[in-house]
């Protein structure tokens, strides 16, 4: 088999695959599950500084063609999490801990405060109110939280965009311009379910963020732009849920390729998604290296 | 799947806190799986079923309040069954019941009945006044009931009622109830532990097996999937029973 091994964003990963922020991320039991089960890279649950219990439910709908949600950052607060990113660790592969803020300072105080292996900021989560896309869509303040956090942090600094934008890479070279070590392209798309019996809104919050298979040609498209626009490295997610979809991410540009949703289907898909890949790159004997960004050289 | 419409048929008082709702949609659940029930503008939480088509339910927070508001002939929404039931294994079962727990084993109880196995059963109430599913608990075969103050049965926590049992001579063991009872019951019986099943209550933030809040330590299993049925012996050496986590996702005590 061909070595998976990558650099993306300041970490080196045995595989390109990953565990995406806010799923299965809560314990550090289930984080160990995820890189046990072949993750080359796990995000936590993106962690504040103080505890939230997040939205009433329903938090999650399961829709047409993927998945909608507003759990509303439920977080134990960054330093209760400490000790579970320390229990992940003994799982053996990077633990990037995704933090949110309403504030550079916010920000800054968690980064300084936490241990991990990098950092990914949540400035693109579509249903917390002061927090998420309601930063991250303004261009100047993506760009002083992530030169905050990089003052701060002695680990890599990486930035979640969001796709609730016109111009997604303008976000992007925000984020680079304040020093960020990578973007990570998309979080979920803004969106809605109502019960036609009722009219009831379904969600607790009433709107939350679309993933799933429904939102991959829209992550497809924004890491191809970004990927072509800057220079830092891509992290791919958005409805990748088997190896070919992974494949195509990485020739969008994609440093590495997280995985969120379709852990629905069990931990297997992370073996699923690298052996697959594996066979791919082996039958065209290709590096995962010469397969990034290909659609751009095309 | 969006959750689907229902109406209540009736409502059965238990006891004071606590009520059995009829349900007008069969989803032939297995016993020891459950439904997220949505009651509209307020919460989703998870019920266990008492019956092929009810719920039984102990008012303890806002949504279950919001529930017990509601009469024949109001709507919730259904997201369900969910998770895995109990498994019917042997000739003589014992089901262990604490309180409201006591619901789920004695719609278990019926089916294993049906299918012509022995159920013993041992239901344990704080007091007589909130004592539950008598008559169905004692149609199963035989009974044996204690309360904390002794106003019915055996004075004492459900263990006592173990020194009135043979453990050995039972095929299959299966419990539910408050943990701490759940736990007090499994640490005294661990050389049954292969053969008991529980069903655990954790947080169900998703129940779709994607948010990790109901995930046990230290192996991270998913209790609103791969449970919330779970063979006691892999709770010997987890969390349960010393610790588990709320809204936030940080560790709390093991109450009720």
């Amino acid at each position: 088999m061909p070595s998976l091994t990558v650099h993306a964003g300041g970490l080196t990963l045995k595989n390109p695959i990953m565990l995406a922020a806010g799923i299965l991320g809560t314990t550090g039991a289930s984080l160990r599950r995820a890189a046990l089960a072949g993750a080359g890279g796990v995000v936590t649950k993106s962690l504040g500084s103080v505890p939230r219990e997040g939205h009433h439910g329903p938090t999650i709908v399961h829709v047409e063609c993927g998945l909608l949600n507003a759990m509303g950052l439920p977080n134990p607060s960054y330093k209760e999490f400490q000790e579970e990113i320390d229990f992940a660790k003994t799982g053996g592969v990077p633990v990037v801990a995704s933090i949110f803020g309403s504030s550079a300072e916010e920000f800054a105080g968690i980064a300084r405060g936490l241990k991990a292996d990098a950092f990914e900021l949540n400035l693109s989560c579509p249903h917390a109110e002061k927090y998420g896309a309601e930063l991250g869509r303004y261009p100047d303040l993506v760009e002083s939280v992530t030169g905050a956090v990089k003052a701060a942090a002695d680990a890599p600094v990486w930035v979640k965009l969001t796709p609730n934008t016109a111009d997604i890479v303008e976000l992007g070279l925000a984020a680079q311009r304040g020093g960020a070590d990578a973007v990570v392209a998309i979080n979920t798309l803004k969106a809605m379910a109502i019960d036609i019996e009722t009219g009831y809104p379904i969600l607790g919050n009433r709107f939350g963020g679309l993933s799933g298979p429904a939102i991959k040609p829209v992550a497809v498209r924004a890491v191809y732009d970004l990927a072509m626009r800057l220079e830092i490295p891509v992290i791919g997610v958005g409805g990748v849920s088997c190896w070919e979809d992974a494949v195509e991410m990485i020739m969008a540009g994609a440093g590495a390729v997280q995985i969120g949703t379709a852990l629905q289907k069990g931990y297997g898909i992370f073996e699923e998604i690298t052996t697959g890949l594996a066979r791919y790159l082996e039958r065209k004997s290709l590096t995962p290296e010469d397969l990034r960004g290909m659609a751009g050289r095309r | 799947m969006r959750p689907m419409n229902c109406i209540i048929q009736e409502v059965h008082s238990e006891a004071p806190l606590i009520r059995t709702f009829r349900l007008d949609k069969k989803l032939d659940p297995a016993p020891g799986q459950y439904v997220m029930v949505w009651i509209r503008g307020v919460d989703e939480v998870p019920m266990s079923f008492s019956g092929p088509d009810t719920i039984t339910v102990q008012s303890v927070g806002e949504a279950t309040q919001a529930l017990f508001k509601m009469g024949a002939g109001s709507s919730i929404g259904l997201r369900g069954p969910l998770g895995n039931g109990f498994v019917l294994r042997g000739e003589s079962i014992l089901l262990v019941g604490g309180g409201v727990g006591t619901a789920p084993l004695a719609f278990l109880g019926e089916q294993a009945k049906r299918a012509g196995i022995r159920v013993t059963s041992l239901a344990g109430f704080r007091c007589s006044e909130d004592l539950i599913l008598q008559d169905r608990l004692e149609a199963l075969g035989d009974l044996v009931i204690t309360t904390d103050d002794g106003s019915a049965g055996i004075k004492g926590r459900v263990a006592e009622g173990l020194k009135e049992l043979d453990l050995a001579g039972f095929s299959q063991i299966y419990l539910c109830g408050p943990e701490v009872m759940m736990w007090d019951i499994i640490s005294r019986t661990r050389e049954h532990a292969g053969k008991t099943q529980a069903l655990l209550t954790r947080y169900f933030k998703c129940a779709a097996g994607v948010c990790g809040s109901c995930c046990l330590d230290p192996d991270g299993t998913r209790v609103c999937m791969e449970g919330p049925v779970i063979m006691a012996d892999r709770l010997l050496e987890s969390e349960f029973g010393r610790y588990r986590r709320g809204p936030t996702g940080g560790k709390g005590l093991c109450k009720g």
